[in-house]
């Protein structure tokens, strides 16, 4: 892990010291053990800032668009890199603008089951191996007890079942590419879908109803870059614009929706949820029809045409009378 | 619950079965179902579709051209993928597969179409109002004249 931040930080350096990009996007350390921050290098002195670490959990590429016509380098795991594809096949952005530092993940921890595994407070976590130990406090005054936990039980749901933690394309990669996990990405999509209508209308009204419109998933998203939301939209307003049964689910569709041959499985949304919301299996279901109906996957090469936006003459369903 | 008649909506491109002897097929329609022309299949903003089953839908249809003989060459293509996907992704919310039906119609197929409908509001009404979706608050009061509105969930 040391020699990782090492390479980011001396490449950040070189980057910024040669003037080949003006701007360097990536993780420092946070206020809270377990709380990575974004952070935006100008400066060669504040390369030490940089970090990296399983905490580093938001996707970067979401602050791409702002800073389109700059040259800028980011710090990018594998799906970091998938939403800069799609933005860049969207025509968002310019590949030539951007330097991905690449990173090759193991998968990001979720900080919320750590909290819920440990008996006190977290006072601060390090990775050993396989394992995170975590110091936690008791009692005020009292010395911290040290808990270990396997890894592969703290990863964030999306990284679990993550089939592309290397990144597809990148100037230069910090570290050797690691090994892909070989799980079913849709297991969970499956067991959804055998569950009966009404289970699952119930499943998504319960779902729905601890939406409290804040929006966060939106704002965490890297391919929510629509300049007026559809929510925000007053003519015609598509869906009710309070906080009723009707107005959440209509957000929590029409925003997965949207998404449709988009979303490239970072988990960003599910992790900025206040509530918890299920986001995965909204998402994951529309990015399985799309592989099953079109055999398609964002974000995995430059080039690819939005699923959506193109068609063969021949193909299903056949809409018969 | 006897008094419950299934509303239907129709998304009808205008250039699906277009001439006075098809369009009097409108006539024979069942009570219960309503037409909303659209300039092209592939036009049609999915949000309608969501806004229409969250204020007071049973059920959907959406008429296009069939394969080849779009008006504008590639819409009904292209509301292929929009509409395979949206169908399926309503089903795995709840909304009852047939409950928003996709067909094509050609000109030479207009006397299919109140059968069409008329299957729909059948299937409708076996499977009941919808319910998986929350309904919209319905807004009733004086427009334009000041007087206050009343919104009842």
């Amino acid at each position: 892990m040391q020699e990782l931040v090492q390479a980011i930080r001396e490449e950040a350096r070189r980057l910024l010291e040669t003037g080949q990009v003006e701007l360097v996007i990536g993780f420092a350390e946070g206020t809270l053990p377990m709380h990575s921050a974004p952070v935006f290098v100008r400066q060669v002195a504040d390369t030490n800032r940089l970090t990296w670490n399983s905490f580093a959990e938001n996707n970067l590429a979401r602050y791409l668009r702002g800073v389109r016509n700059k040259k800028v380098a980011i710090v990018a795991k594998g799906c970091d890199v998938r939403a800069i594809v799609a933005l860049i096949n969207e025509h968002q952005l310019e590949r030539d603008n951007v330097y991905i530092i690449g990173v090759p993940c193991r998968g990001m921890m979720d900080r919320r089951v750590v909290t819920r595994r440990v008996p006190g407070e977290v006072a601060a976590v390090r990775e050993e191996g396989d394992e995170l130990v975590v110091d936690v406090r008791t009692e005020t005054g009292t010395a911290p007890q040290v808990v270990r936990l396997p890894r592969s039980e703290l990863l964030h749901r999306s990284c679990a079942t993550c089939i592309q933690p290397n990144p597809v394309i990148y100037d230069v990669l910090a570290a050797e590419p690691v090994e892909v996990w070989a799980v079913d990405p849709y297991a969970y999509v499956r067991e959804m879908e055998r569950r009966s209508p009404a289970e699952r209308a119930a499943y998504f009204a319960a779902e729905a109803a601890r939406c409290i419109r804040c929006y966060a998933c939106r704002q965490a998203c890297p391919m929510c870059y629509c300049e007026e939301c559809f929510v925000d939209h007053t003519a015609p307003r598509w869906i009710e614009s309070g906080a009723t049964a009707s107005g959440l689910q209509g957000w929590q569709i029409g925003r997965a929706y949207h998404l449709t041959g988009r979303c490239v499985d970072c988990g960003a949304c599910e992790r900025a949820c206040p509530t918890e919301i299920d986001l995965v299996y909204l998402n994951g279901k529309l990015r399985k029809d799309v592989w099953d109906l079109y055999g398609f996957e964002p974000g995995m090469g430059l080039g690819q045409l939005p699923p959506l936006a193109v068609f063969l003459p021949d193909e299903g369903p056949e809409f018969r009378p | 619950m006897s008094e419950w008649r299934p509303q239907v909506l129709v998304f009808l491109c205008q250039w699906a079965l277009k001439s006075d002897s098809e369009w009097a097929h409108r006539t024979e329609l069942p009570p219960g179902a309503r037409i909303i022309e659209v300039p092209c299949s592939g036009r049609l903003n999915p949000f309608l579709l969501l806004s229409a089953l969250q204020q007071g839908a049973d059920g959907l249809l959406v008429v296009g051209c069939e394969p080849g003989r779009c008006h504008y060459k590639e819409g009904n293509y292209l509301a292929r993928r929009k509409f395979a996907t949206l169908q399926s992704f309503l089903a795995h919310l709840g909304v009852e597969q047939d409950r928003v039906q996709v067909v094509w119609l050609s000109e030479t197929e207009s006397g299919k179409f109140p059968g069409v409908v008329a299957n729909l509001i059948n299937t409708v009404r076996q499977l009941g109002p919808l319910e998986a979706l929350a309904k919209r608050a319905t807004i009733s009061g004086s427009k334009g004249t000041g007087a206050p509105c009343t919104i009842e969930a």
